[in-house]
């Protein structure tokens, strides 16, 4: 790992002052991405800007119809919450299928969803439920949020604060697991919102994406039956040592048809 | 590149040093206090050999910087021990037999400690589920899934 400045930041405000005034700075939440990635030298920050004292970013309540995540929330606080579990429980599922237990006892939700990983699972909840991302500047829906590979409509600088989760009628999570990493090859997130069905894909795709036709399907009949004759593109999507791009589009029906009987 | 002094508690000790900010907390340990019972198998945050307990919770420090857990309570397998007295995980290990060439047993015992503190009621397959984070290239999973199930009856008392 080449080496870098480091900082400790002791509020929001501070974080962004010190990113400010680097020359290239980074932020850590977790690190459970970004350690790995300096580790083997896919990138040379000239500062780190570390975001673990912040305790006011850390926690989970309820704020009328929506669950809010605070960013710095590690995987295994949203696996284990007694109120997510009550009102969104395929988001705590989700949260207990990242990484293994030592991974989720420090990766944050905030990182994972700065990073947006094109195999991360939040990504998924987080565009199925229609989620709004708060930042340190601004509220982005989720339909905005996500851009491409590694790439999402933050600013440079801009820092996640917190999620909030509309509380769905149905929801339900379900992932094709790679055998050594974890990371979903295919994982699809189904949603009964109060707009109607949506239905999140992440792994497939250089970026987590929506599947209308699935969501038509289901505002007519939310059943597993409803997306199970449904094939999906293998246009565009990922190919490498671990599935095709056609064994990706058919696994996308396959975890959907699981998702909607979870 | 500047340096950073670091102070946190390890193994019930207060301990100080002087740290680059990419010094990684498992070199700390290893490199600076000679605590060499936590191992770096892959450095690749897969391999759990490295694994301690930092405010409670079990992480990989392998990838977690030092300066990242200044302040914090650190446990490594070399502070388990009660003396001569073994933790109940490590006394089910040599019960059980549950290692081959030893490598991975520093993690796996700290890794199992701590999924018996989130929950001392594991069925084998949560056991098994629950060191995915954890490898042994020996392969020599059934004793310490064995050793884990028992050391969690212990453990609950």
């Amino acid at each position: 790992m080449y080496d870098f400045e480091y900082h400790r930041a002791a509020s929001v405000d501070d974080a962004k002052s010190k990113f400010g005034g680097a020359d290239d700075a980074r932020y850590m939440a977790g690190g459970m991405t970004l350690l790995p990635v300096l580790k083997q030298r896919l990138d040379q920050p000239s500062d780190l800007v570390d975001l673990g004292d912040l305790d006011d970013l850390r926690g989970i309540s309820e704020d009328g119809g929506n669950i809010v995540v605070k960013a710095m929330t590690v995987h295994h606080d949203v696996n284990t919450s007694d109120l997510v579990k009550s009102k969104i429980p395929a988001l705590a599922h989700l949260a207990g299928t990242i990484g293994d237990p030592m991974v989720r006892n420090r990766g944050t939700i905030g990182g994972s969803l700065a990073n947006n990983d094109p195999a991360a699972s939040y990504p998924s909840a987080v565009l199925a439920l229609d989620a709004a991302i708060h930042t340190d500047r601004r509220t982005i829906a989720a339909d905005d949020f996500f851009e491409g590979m590694f790439t999402t409509a933050l600013d440079e600088g801009e820092l996640i604060t917190g999620v909030s989760f509309p509380v769905p009628e149905a929801a339900g999570y379900m992932h094709f697991p790679n055998p050594a990493s974890r990371y979903p090859i295919v994982g699809v997130f189904v949603a009964k919102t109060s707009d109607g069905a949506r239905v999140a894909v992440t792994g497939a795709g250089a970026c987590v994406y929506r599947v209308p036709e699935m969501e038509e399907a289901l505002n007519a009949d939310w059943s597993p039956d409803a997306v199970a004759g449904i094939k999906v593109s293998a246009d565009g999507l990922n190919e490498d040592i671990h599935a095709s791009a056609e064994y990706r589009a058919h696994l996308v029906t396959v975890m959907a048809k699981r998702a909607l009987a979870a | 590149m500047s340096s950073y002094n670091i102070k946190m508690t390890v193994n019930g000790k207060e301990v100080t040093g002087e740290v680059e900010g990419r010094t990684l907390l498992v070199q700390f340990l290893r490199e600076h206090l000679g605590l060499t019972g936590t191992h770096v198998g892959c450095d690749t945050t897969q391999c759990g050999a490295c694994a301690v307990h930092v405010d409670g919770r079990a992480m990989k420090s392998c990838t977690l910087l030092a300066a990242h857990v200044d302040g914090a309570d650190v446990v490594t397998i070399e502070g388990l021990a009660d003396g001569d007295k073994l933790h109940p995980m490590q006394e089910a290990f040599r019960e059980h037999h549950a290692l081959q060439c030893g490598f991975c047993t520093p993690g796996m015992v700290m890794s199992a400690i701590g999924l018996v503190n989130d929950n001392p009621n594991m069925s084998e397959k949560e056991v098994r589920h629950g060191l995915e984070g954890n490898f042994c290239r020996c392969t020599g999973y059934h004793n310490i899934v064995e050793a884990i199930l028992a050391a969690q009856q212990t453990m609950r008392g």
